[in-house]
């Protein structure tokens, strides 16, 4: 029988003056882990153990205090007969509520979250993510033409909706982002923020000023049917 | 001197056969034996040995990530206290906050405790992602990472609305009635899964205990898991982004 010698064996030529195989292979290429290899290294033990430490005493204490002085809520027994005005879902999807006050559910519930969550996985992905060139760093003009015809018709699109909590702060993130097309390398240093911004730091940006404002507005500015209150004069029962 | 004796003490504990049986390293003086303590132990092990200075500054993280972490440790303490008094039945689940309230020692704390790092959980989470985001912490080879705090964010919902209900209050049942229903507007599955997640067409008793199987049991241990791939692959990807290289790679590409 002839003995079948397994590719995949290790330890098989760990003689390497019978078998001389090993070869090793040099790459042009800069492996991920030595180009992160940049500046000073301290030990983890003690240096980060004691920071992280300390970071976690600071946030017991903090907690602890809080714990202390304020207390959760809680509501009468739940009743399925009696539905409050508003009733309102926890702060964190109160954004996407807003939504609905303005979409179908169809979009506001489910088509814009899963939109969100792909968008959120398939940024690395992205070369133009990666690379994050300044957004005017090419052809300016046709990218100011670009951008310009999405956001009229992305104003436009909400306008029709009314769907003014989500149309202002679009406007707010739009504004500078038309006004940094107009900025010059050799202008004012201040400005240098701005100008060098990358495309997905334009759209991450729009996205957190339209969710904070929308979580805002649901949590604070809404009061019975959806409509809107102001939070300081305590809209009544 | 106090500290001296202390400190002669605590040598005389660290000579005995049970201290060296349970560390097998000596003291940290050497880079030997501090890189030792931290990959000859379990709970460190998934830790670098040596971090860049850069990194462990406070503006280069905020310690957002850990502070999520420390947060969840804290909400599995408290959450396995507040098991303790917690019954997932109606309206017993709304008896036991009033407990909690009036009978248990330190009840209300223990809920406000929960509570309260439930929503800063939310915020650090969240916080966290957009720190990652604005620091370019996404690039390769941290892109897989990057989705698994992606998963880790949606958990980290899910373990907060699974909670919601639990108090079986008017707050909690109407909460979890607007929420569910937003499942219903998808096409063709919406209806089968919120059937499946309630238990039922309505949110009642079975939408409550498997609320909290979901929140007591599966939801923490998908968490777990995925927090300790995330840790892992930190050290893999080679470490935390320093900003500095990156705008240096930012300011060669601009000119």
């Amino acid at each position: 029988m002839v003995e079948k010698k397994n590719s995949y064996e290790t330890g098989f030529g760990s003689d390497a003056l019978k078998n001389p195989q090993r070869i090793v292979f040099i790459t042009k290429k800069t492996s991920a882990k030595v180009k992160g290899d940049a500046g000073r290294q301290l030990m983890s033990f003690p240096h980060l153990l004691l920071r992280e430490s300390i970071a976690f005493q600071v946030m017991v204490i903090v907690l602890v205090g809080i714990a202390l002085l304020w207390d959760a809520p809680l509501e009468q027994l739940a009743n399925p007969l009696v539905t409050p005005n508003p009733a309102k879902a926890p702060w964190y999807f109160l954004g996407l509520q807003e939504l609905l006050h303005y979409f179908p559910p169809l979009v506001a519930g489910i088509i814009i979250p899963t939109l969100v969550v792909v968008a959120f996985v398939v940024i690395p992905y992205f070369n133009v993510n990666v690379q994050g060139e300044p957004l005017w760093a090419g052809n300016r003009a046709l990218r100011f033409k670009v951008f310009l015809s999405i956001l009229v018709a992305l104003v436009a699109f909400l306008a029709i909706f009314r769907a003014w909590t989500v149309l202002v702060p679009t406007v707010a993130v739009a504004g500078p982002l038309l006004f940094s097309s107009f900025l010059k390398p050799e202008g004012q240093p201040a400005w240098k923020f701005l100008r060098t911004r990358p495309v997905s730091w334009w759209v991450m940006t729009w996205f957190i000023t339209v969710s904070v404002v929308l979580t805002l507005v649901g949590t604070f500015f809404r009061g019975p049917g959806w409509s809107w209150v102001w939070p300081w004069r305590g809209h009544g029962v | 001197m106090a500290t001296s004796s202390l400190a002669q003490a605590f040598g005389r504990l660290r000579a005995t056969q049970v201290w060296k049986s349970i560390f097998r390293r000596g003291p940290a003086r050497t880079n030997r034996t501090r890189s030792l303590a931290v990959f000859g132990n379990l709970f460190l092990h998934a830790l670098p040995v040596k971090v860049r200075d850069k990194s462990l500054r406070v503006r280069a993280t905020y310690y957002l990530g850990s502070i999520t972490f420390f947060l969840f440790v804290v909400l599995v303490i408290t959450g396995i206290l507040l098991m303790l008094y917690y019954h997932p039945a109606v309206p017993q689940a709304y008896r036991d906050m009033k407990d909690l309230g009036f009978v248990v020692s330190n009840g209300v704390f223990l809920r406000n405790l929960h509570r309260l790092a439930a929503q800063a959980m939310v915020v650090a989470v969240f916080w966290h992602m957009f720190h990652v985001f604005y620091r370019g912490g996404y690039r390769p080879p941290r892109e897989f990472n990057w989705v698994v705090g992606v998963g880790l964010l949606l958990v980290t919902l899910f373990l907060s609305y699974t909670g919601y209900l639990l108090p079986w209050d008017q707050l909690a049942f109407w909460a979890i009635t607007v929420g569910t229903n937003i499942i219903s507007a998808m096409p063709i599955l919406g209806r089968p899964v919120r059937f499946m997640l309630l238990g039922g067409n309505l949110v009642g008793e079975n939408a409550l205990l498997r609320f909290y199987v979901l929140h007591c049991v599966i939801l923490p241990l998908i968490a777990i898991v995925l927090v300790g791939v995330h840790f892992w692959r930190i050290q893999k990807d080679g470490g935390l982004t320093v900003k500095e290289t990156f705008q240096e790679e930012n300011g060669r590409k601009e000119e």
